[in-house]
């Protein structure tokens, strides 16, 4: 076993740690693990273009920028603020609770990408969020943006699993048929409702306790 | 047939504007360095499948030498946010139908796309319908708010300016991935987890098999990397085979303490760095802090569920 490949593992924490740039910091990584393993620098730097090259769907949810730009420009997020300052029920933990319930439900009927940071986070439920919590100082209007995003990935997260023609489970189902384990989608997305439930107990009870915390 | 090479056309012609309106940038005292670095992506976006691998590989070098280096730099932006208020009041709440579109067009497509596998690949269903949803409220919105088509662009450039070299993170890191796939790190960290389990103890597999699943996670920042890795090392051989454990439960559940793994790294960077860059966070892993206290007890959770269901 050539441990020797592992030094692309030391070379991500260690530069995650020194705060160095992260982008020098994984094609550093890339680099040392890939020498370590045997290849040439110059297929190294192949390998890493076309693997590249082979995920530029990843960068492609940037094309919705424009747009949110321009609703942002006429004033979409303080109107996402207005609308949620005008309604009196509307509390940080009722909020971000709905939204979390609304994303996992969604998420649970394989639409996941109806909601996220660009499309929904940032200009709409960071400012509804915003305007619910009213915020004291810079810093606690950073821990309600920060929860925002987190809410979003908890419910994406602890949602999708449960449908079952999500790329995790056909992932696992691929795995285990290669390994003489025959199980269709179903067997496994029923699985993920557990957890899905206790994500959304955790994840409300943390949001009521930041509302008590904040009052 | 639709598929990815139109919305990389698309995303293409996106960076490429963004790149020229960066050139003419003169709040932007690195207005150069933004402008290379977006043409670099829209000529990858463009062209990538023409250049060869190695040919990437020395665009991604051109891409980390740019912003690795402090050659990206941020315009002042016009602050007029008593226009905005101005413009919301009259606009009300009609702006958000404009910005239901995508959302809209996301949720239509998926099931309307399925239908039509000769127009659409139906593989790349949710790619194509972002890309239309964008297009589509792009054009209603442009109709709507009778704005010129530079304006929007220049609203992106803004943003992408704001979320800068993490714009490119993700797909950085995905790419990582598979040089370490490569290189073999997987293998040898599965090798070594079974080096650690305590031989003959149910609880202590279970255990390291969750943890495991979230750990390598953490490195990898993708579950997806972690679970055949783990499954091979512990899932299969302990769990499954010697004890007899319920695979649909290991399977799943196991994947999902990976997920719990993704909540916890700034390696899931469109997860957890890219929204605290488009939310102008000061500090970059304010998104991982506050949802460790959720991934914790999560993760436990799912140990015991393992532990409790699949025996």
């Amino acid at each position: 076993m050539n441990l020797w490949v592992l030094i692309g593992i030391a070379v991500m924490v260690g530069g995650f740690m020194l705060r160095l740039n992260p982008l020098l910091v994984v094609l550093a990584a890339a680099v040392s693990s890939g020498l370590a393993g045997g290849l040439d620098l110059l297929a190294v730097i192949a390998a890493f273009g076309k693997a590249f090259n082979d995920t530029r769907y990843v960068s492609v949810v940037w094309i919705v920028l424009p747009v949110i730009g321009l609703m942002e420009r006429h004033g979409l997020q303080e109107r996402a603020r207005s609308l949620i300052a005008g309604l009196k029920g509307a509390t940080l933990p009722r909020l971000l609770t709905g939204y979390l319930l609304l994303r996992q439900a969604t998420s649970a009927l394989g639409l996941t990408s109806i909601a996220g940071h660009a499309q929904t986070v940032r200009p709409l439920l960071a400012p509804m969020a915003e305007a619910a919590a009213q915020p004291k100082d810079e810093q606690e209007a950073e821990q309600v943006k920060a929860m925002s995003a987190a809410t979003d990935n908890v419910g994406l997260f602890f949602g999708e699993d449960i449908f079952i023609a999500i790329g995790s489970i056909l992932l696992m189902k691929g795995f285990l048929e290669q390994n003489g384990i025959v199980l269709s989608p179903f067997e496994l997305s029923v699985w993920a409702i557990p957890t899905a439930i206790a994500a959304f107990a955790i994840h409300a009870f943390r949001l009521w306790r930041m509302g008590r915390r904040q009052r | 047939m639709i598929g990815l090479t139109q919305v990389y056309l698309l995303a293409g012609l996106v960076f490429a504007a963004v790149a020229v309106l960066s050139a003419r940038d003169a709040s932007n005292s690195k207005r150069w360095g933004n402008a290379a670095f977006w043409a670099l992506l829209a000529l990858s976006m463009l062209a990538g499948d023409r250049m060869g691998d190695l040919g990437n590989g020395v665009l991604v070098l051109g891409l980390v030498a740019i912003a690795g280096f402090g050659g990206l730099g941020r315009g002042q932006p016009a602050d007029d946010s008593a226009q905005r208020q101005e413009r919301a009041a009259r606009h009300g709440n009609r702006l958000f139908l404009l910005a239901l579109v995508i959302p809209l067009t996301a949720l239509a497509g998926t099931f309307l796309f399925k239908q039509v596998p000769h127009l659409v690949d139906p593989k790349q269903v949710t790619l194509v319908s972002l890309a239309l949803g964008a297009l589509l409220a792009f054009v209603a919105g442009l109709t709507w708010l009778r704005e010129s088509p530079v304006v929007p662009v220049e609203e992106g450039r803004r943003l992408m300016d704001a979320v800068g070299w993490a714009a490119i993170l993700p797909q950085m890191l995905a790419s990582l991935g598979a040089v370490f796939a490569l290189a073999g790190v997987g293998q040898v960290v599965g090798g070594l987890m079974t080096q650690v389990i305590p031989s003959g103890s149910l609880v202590a597999a279970v255990i390291a098999y969750g943890l495991g699943m979230a750990l390598f996670t953490m490195v990898m920042g993708n579950a997806f990397a972690a679970f055949p890795v783990m499954t091979a090392a512990i899932g299969l051989p302990l769990l499954i085979h010697q004890y007899d454990g319920d695979p649909a439960v290991i399977a799943a559940v196991g994947m999902l303490a990976g997920f719990c793994g993704t909540l916890m790294t700034p390696m899931a960077a469109n997860f957890n760095i890219v929204p605290a860059a488009l939310l102008e966070l000061k500090d970059r892993n304010a998104v991982v802090k506050m949802q460790v206290p959720t991934a914790l007890p999560l993760l436990a959770f799912n140990i015991a569920l393992i532990w409790w269901a699949a025996f």
